[in-house]
């Protein structure tokens, strides 16, 4: 019930003073109902310059063919497959986010599932296209498809993962699309009912002619929860099957039964820190610090060290089953990896992963917004690496010593890549300019119980022991956007 | 008597809105309808609002994409052209679990959510039924038929003292349609 107050001990998921709902609402529809700031523009344009370096490394690539990247024959998945798993990977916390912390009930998800699962939805976007654009013959991807044909019908193979991953990924697109828009309405609605004109008959086709009666809410919550509970299994299936995609190859260094556990933390660590990359600056640019809290910040980048432990354990798990194993196929590939001519990549990718992310068992690190953010970025480097360390090591040295060769990227790989995230954060920040980057109605439930406004009313009245109350307030002093004003209330 | 149709009560908060009900249902006041900006929890019950069968239907949805999956692969791979791959049955049941989950869940959702959908009358363009503009933003309103429920000074007073901060007599049903 709204009126239930959790317990004092708990650290407030909203702050700042005389938030009342029509200011949750004031607050989050900023970015949506006013022109955009300089920071957005500038943004903007560098991202769309991106995303037109890809349009063009893309074009040139259906144009005269996968020749034109660094592959060769030896090496026939690099740059492609390391970016579709890297995407893949950072879509995962989205869903993460949105559904395995609302079946745990963790309610700060409720300020930051919103855009998370945006992110979830452009970054499988980029992944989609570098599959695409990886077939050589973009035109004939229906081949991937059971539909019936002229050749018999010659069916796909459904006994091969690559078959499964289509599934898995169009089901992943599809079903976090329909969890994203459904829990969109009533914010549209919101925006629906508050514009005038154009926009108004553009946020009413939109929100599906919502009304937030009582009926509609108490489905809604029902449909949310079970899109929760289905989308659960779906993530773990979707890297879980991605994996399948190396794991039941026979090359050495990727025949492994600890990819799919591995893989799905990795997707976790990597999702998460592009959460964090992304948030840090959203909540600075349009102003979210009262509801995108430290709370939030800390807890994220706790799940960060959590996901970053369990990669460094399969990390050196990998490295002793190699040893313990007696295969020498197996024993090579991994003391190349860890000393052949990509050692680089392989020592980059454990410093970024599996090192760096532990500074962030010290208070002061993982409650800095600076350094939270500058660690993020250094765990999607180190991600992405690992991808490139899976992929390229494996393959360039294979059970033919003859063939053995180099991994070089054309520019066009450089191009794709790096327009790949140029398409990410153009879609991301279109996204924030049309949508509320915040779920407000979930914020709004948050409001009586869970807000900082709520617990000092709380102390104020001493309804609470005194004992526990001093722990709250000494618990916001890592809070940036709580005012000095609470040393005062100490006092009193 | 007049030609209000609808008495709006607006309330600020959640609270005060579920004691608004308890009150307007001790005086026999029948209520439309409540919209509220958030979902608020418990007030089906007292409502008397049945517990929503989507979960069943979720499920129906979701055992139809398991058997649309084997079927499908089954049909594929056992009858209409088995593959010799290695010697192994053309009948590989654990290689097509994956599968045979990703339609349970794709079936599912749609299933439901569409399901969601037509019973709630929500699609693209359909015109909004709102009786209040701000019921969407920050203010939670009963809904009360004026026609139904004739004694209007009674149930402004109720409102009233439940903790109402606005009341709204409104001649049309709904104020979003132009």
């Amino acid at each position: 019930m709204s009126s239930h107050h959790e317990s004092i001990l708990r650290e407030p998921l909203v702050t700042g003073e005389n938030i009342t709902y029509s200011k949750v609402t004031e607050d989050i529809l900023v970015p949506v109902e006013n022109k955009p700031n300089k920071a957005w523009w500038i943004g903007f344009i560098v991202s769309a310059l991106g995303a037109g370096l890809w349009v063009f490394s893309v074009s040139w690539t259906f144009w005269f063919g996968i020749g034109e990247w660094g592959l060769n024959k030896t090496v026939g998945w690099a740059w492609d497959i390391t970016g579709f798993v890297w995407w893949v990977g950072i879509g995962h916390a989205g869903t993460l986010i949105s559904a395995v912390l609302l079946l745990f009930r963790q309610n700060w998800r409720n300020s930051i599932n919103r855009s998370a699962e945006a992110m979830t939805i452009f970054a499988v976007i980029c992944a989609a296209t570098y599959i695409i654009s990886h077939m050589g013959r973009p035109w004939l991807f229906t081949w991937a498809l059971p539909l019936p044909n002229q050749f018999g019908s010659l069916w796909v193979n459904f006994n091969s993962p690559l078959v499964w991953d289509v599934f898995a990924i169009s089901t992943y697109f599809s079903v976090s699309l329909v969890f994203w828009y459904t829990g969109l309405l009533p914010d549209i609605a919101t925006i629906r009912d508050r514009a005038v004109g154009t926009r108004r008959r553009v946020y009413s086709i939109l929100s599906f002619g919502w009304n937030g009666s009582v009926k509609t809410w108490q489905r809604f919550e029902l449909v949310s929860l079970i899109l929760a509970g289905v989308s659960t299994p779906l993530v773990l299936s979707v890297h879980t099957i991605v994996s399948m995609d190396f794991a039941t190859s026979l090359v050495p260094g990727w025949h492994t039964t600890i990819f799919p556990p591995y893989f799905v933390a990795g997707a976790i660590f990597s999702g998460f820190a592009m959460v964090q990359t992304l948030l840090l600056i959203t909540r600075k640019v349009m102003n979210f610090e009262n509801y995108i809290t430290m709370f939030h910040i800390e807890s994220m980048n706790k799940i960060i060290i959590l996901t970053g432990s369990i990669v460094g354990v399969a990390y050196l798990t990998e490295l002793f089953i190699a040893w313990y194993s007696g295969v020498e196929y197996e024993q090579y590939a991994f003391l190349n990896r860890v000393s052949g001519p990509y050692w680089w990549a392989y020592w980059i990718m454990m410093t970024c992963n599996v090192i760096s992310p532990q500074l962030f068992w010290f208070k002061k690190i993982r409650t800095s917004i600076a350094l939270s953010w500058l660690l993020s970025i250094v765990v999607n480097i180190g991600m992405w690496f690992e991808r490139f360390v899976i992929i390229v090591t494996s393959l360039h040295r294979d059970y033919l010593p003859s063939s053995w060769v180099m991994f070089y990227p054309s520019w066009v790989d450089v191009g794709v890549f790096i327009g790949s995230i140029g398409v990410f954060f153009t879609l991301f920040l279109l996204f924030l300019r049309v949508l509320p980057a915040i779920a407000m109605a979930e914020v709004k439930l948050l409001l009586k119980s869970s807000s900082d406004q709520a617990k000092k009313k709380l102390i104020a009245e001493k309804a609470v022991d005194s004992g526990e109350a001093e722990y709250y307030l000494e618990s916001l002093e890592k809070y940036d956007s709580v005012s000095p004003k609470v040393a005062e209330f100490q006092k009193v | 008597m007049s030609n209000i149709k609808y008495i709006l009560g607006h309330f600020e908060d959640p609270d005060d809105l579920m004691h608004g009900i308890d009150k307007l249902q001790e005086n026999s006041v029948s209520i439309y309808d409540v919209y509220t900006p958030m979902p608020i929890h418990g007030i089906e019950d007292k409502l008397g609002i049945k517990r929503s069968r989507l979960g069943k239907v979720a499920f129906g949805f979701g055992l139809t994409g398991t058997i649309t999956a084997i079927s499908m692969i089954t049909y594929m791979l056992v009858i209409d052209w088995p593959m010799n791959i290695g010697g192994k049955p053309h009948f590989a049941f654990p290689d097509f679990i994956p599968i045979m989950f990703e339609l349970t869940v794709l079936f599912a959702a749609f299933g439901m959510v569409g399901t969601y959908f037509f019973a709630n009358h929500l699609a693209p363009g359909r015109a909004p039924r709102v009786m209040d503009l701000r019921a969407t933003n920050d203010r939670f309103v009963i809904a009360i038929d004026a026609r139904t429920n004739t004694s209007h000074d009674q149930i402004d007073n109720i409102l009233k003292e439940a903790g109402a901060v606005e009341i709204k007599h409104n001649e049309r049903k709904y104020v979003s349609y132009e």
